[in-house]
């Protein structure tokens, strides 16, 4: 048995370890020492919240057992995983810590002695709400990421779900969970309780559904930022400073990667959350294009004009991922770098389904994080470079988000491939990115489309050289 | 007249989205993955609430109505837990510096 205060210190060194975890992600050096930190932190909370219980019965023994049933199931999953599957495996985790916020809610609520928060039917009122606040982001947490999951994995279709009224559905839900609340408060029956868990988990599916495919890396920010409400939630009930400051972080690194995201994509949160790219007085727009000559070319080509090149930059995008180019476009630029041609990557903020996503890929692929560029770093760089290749991206680089204020992606930073001499744009067909705007830059002087599978059509420029 | 302590729980909480956000603005945007993937394993010490609600149970009867809901819980947190870890190490590990 240790002290009550003794336990708070304890955990507040859990709390300052975890800080230091995200602290130590500036900069990839200093980024496995934080992970360290991180699994520090989380070892000294479990050790001590044992030691403060003190019961080392039978219970206690299924207890060590389901936690090692559970973390060997989490450490098969994060060895076998593919990276290109990290969105919906980020979603689907997010899931576990929404579904568990609500157990243990559910746990409390139950038997609020255990948790010194007074007794069954007489809960301590801020106990109550705190614990219901924890119930219900918690229960969202999980559904939405559900749904996440589903649409991340292609199980579900990535197309937005609209259906009239949803806007004023999702409202009435909402009032009724404040207003489930105050009679939960009120009355504190325990069915009231299951309707406020049953009714958030509906939230969470209406509120994912209406949200289109490459809308998702906001959407995953989003349920990270939950994720860490519904913990901080259950932190006030449980009296828990390491969760208290827990889920502010998480709670704040999810809000942000949504600002930034967002912003990446000029897009306002709400805009983002209200659903569905592509309205129809957009898509009516797009369908009138007049045919436009394009220049095509094969491998051959490709690599006859990175022979001649000093610099390439290459730009990936979701498609790289989805025929899982990494590696091939890795050996091409190693073969690029063999001839003494200068390389690097420039990464949008909002490529691929999650935020960092390419980055993760290419450093799979071998990639030094110090050849690859974010933005701002490198946008001024395409102006000098000779070739760009584009693998798997399109709408990050639509020069129609500068200069048609009528445009549904108008005002989006892009990156300006079109400033370099040529532009190699790897696509399997003409089709429109996501946001159902046509591409400008296919139809350049300067572009040649390589219409093929990304990774069959860089393999074959390594073949040309 | 002391203060509640709740107080100074929401003086912690708020402390901390500020500490939250100057600390995650300074994560370098290639790495922010492996930022998701650990705050979702950090996130996951609600485990000490799953244990404390699976502990809570007596010896006659270790499985009641309210610790089974901390067992669930304690299966979940610690799938999040090991996995949110491990595939950020997994991650951390292939972010490798130009061979010079």
């Amino acid at each position: 048995m240790i002290s009550i205060n003794l336990l708070a210190l304890f955990y507040l060194i859990s709390g300052v370890l975890f800080i230091l975890a995200l602290r130590g992600l500036s900069s990839p050096e200093t980024s496995r020492q934080g992970n360290f930190f991180g699994i520090l932190g989380m070892s000294i909370a479990v050790i001590v919240t044992f030691l403060s219980i003190g019961n080392f019965s039978t219970s206690f023994i299924y207890v060590i057992v389901f936690l090692l049933i559970g973390g060997s199931i989490g450490a098969f999953i994060a060895f076998k995983i593919p990276m290109t599957a990290m969105p919906e495996l980020v979603a689907g985790f997010h899931s576990l810590v929404g579904l568990a916020a609500v157990f243990v809610a559910i746990s409390a609520f139950i038997n609020p002695e255990a948790f010194n928060l007074g007794f069954t039917g007489n809960i301590k009122l801020a106990s109550l709400i705190e614990m219901s606040i924890g119930a219900a982001v918690g229960a969202i947490t999980f559904s939405g990421s559900i749904i996440a999951f589903l649409k991340l994995r292609g199980i579900m279709s990535g197309a937005p779900i609209i259906f009239p009224g949803q806007h004023i559905l999702n409202l009435l839900i909402l009032i009724s969970i404040v207003v489930l609340t105050y009679f939960l408060c009120t009355t504190q029956n325990s069915n009231l309780f299951w309707s406020l868990i049953a009714i958030s988990f509906l939230v969470g599916i209406l509120l994912i559904i209406p949200i289109g495919g490459a809308d998702m890396p906001v959407v995953i920010s989003m349920l990270n930022s939950y994720s860490g409400w519904a913990a901080a939630g259950i932190g006030f009930t449980l009296e828990n400073t390491a969760l208290i400051i827990t889920g502010a972080l998480v709670g704040s690194s999810g809000a942000i990667l949504s600002y930034i995201m967002c912003k990446g994509m000029n897009r306002s949160f709400f805009n983002v959350i209200l659903g569905g790219f592509g309205g129809t007085d957009q898509i009516s727009k797009s369908s009138n294009k007049e045919q436009k000559p394009v220049k095509s070319g094969n491998s051959d080509d490709a690599a006859f004009l990175m022979k001649n090149a000093s610099s390439v930059i290459i730009v990936p995008g979701y498609g790289m991922a989805v025929a899982q180019a990494q590696h091939a476009l890795r050996e091409m630029v190693d073969t690029l770098k063999k001839n003494g041609i200068k390389v690097s990557y420039a990464i949008h903020p909002v490529a691929g389904r999650m935020p960092g996503h390419m980055n993760v890929l290419l450093a799979e692929a071998n990639v030094p994080y110090d050849e690859v560029f974010e933005l701002e770093e490198i946008n001024n760089d395409f102006a000098n470079c000779d070739v760009a290749y584009v693998i798997g991206a399109n709408d990050v680089t639509n020069p129609v988000a500068k200069t048609d204020p009528q445009s549904p992606i108008y005002g989006m930073p892009i990156l300006d491939v079109e400033k370099a001499k040529s532009v190699l744009f790897v696509k399997r067909s003409l089709s429109p990115g996501y946001a159902g705007v046509d591409n400008d830059l296919f139809y350049r002087e300067n572009t040649l489309m390589l219409f093929a599978d990304a990774k069959k059509m860089t393999e074959d420029i390594i073949k040309s050289f | 007249m002391e203060i509640d302590p709740f107080v100074f729980r929401l003086s912690i909480f708020i402390l901390s989205i500020f500490v939250g956000y100057y600390v995650v603005w300074s994560v370098t945007p290639s790495l922010h993955t492996p930022l998701m993937s650990v705050t979702n394993a950090i996130s996951s010490v609600i485990i000490v609430g799953a244990i404390i609600a699976a502990l809570a149970g007596n010896n006659e009867n270790i499985f009641n109505e309210a610790s089974v809901f901390g067992f669930l819980a304690i299966i979940l947190a610690a799938v999040n837990i090991f996995g949110g870890f491990l595939v950020t190490q997994r991650m951390l590990a292939m972010y490798k510096k130009k061979k010079k």
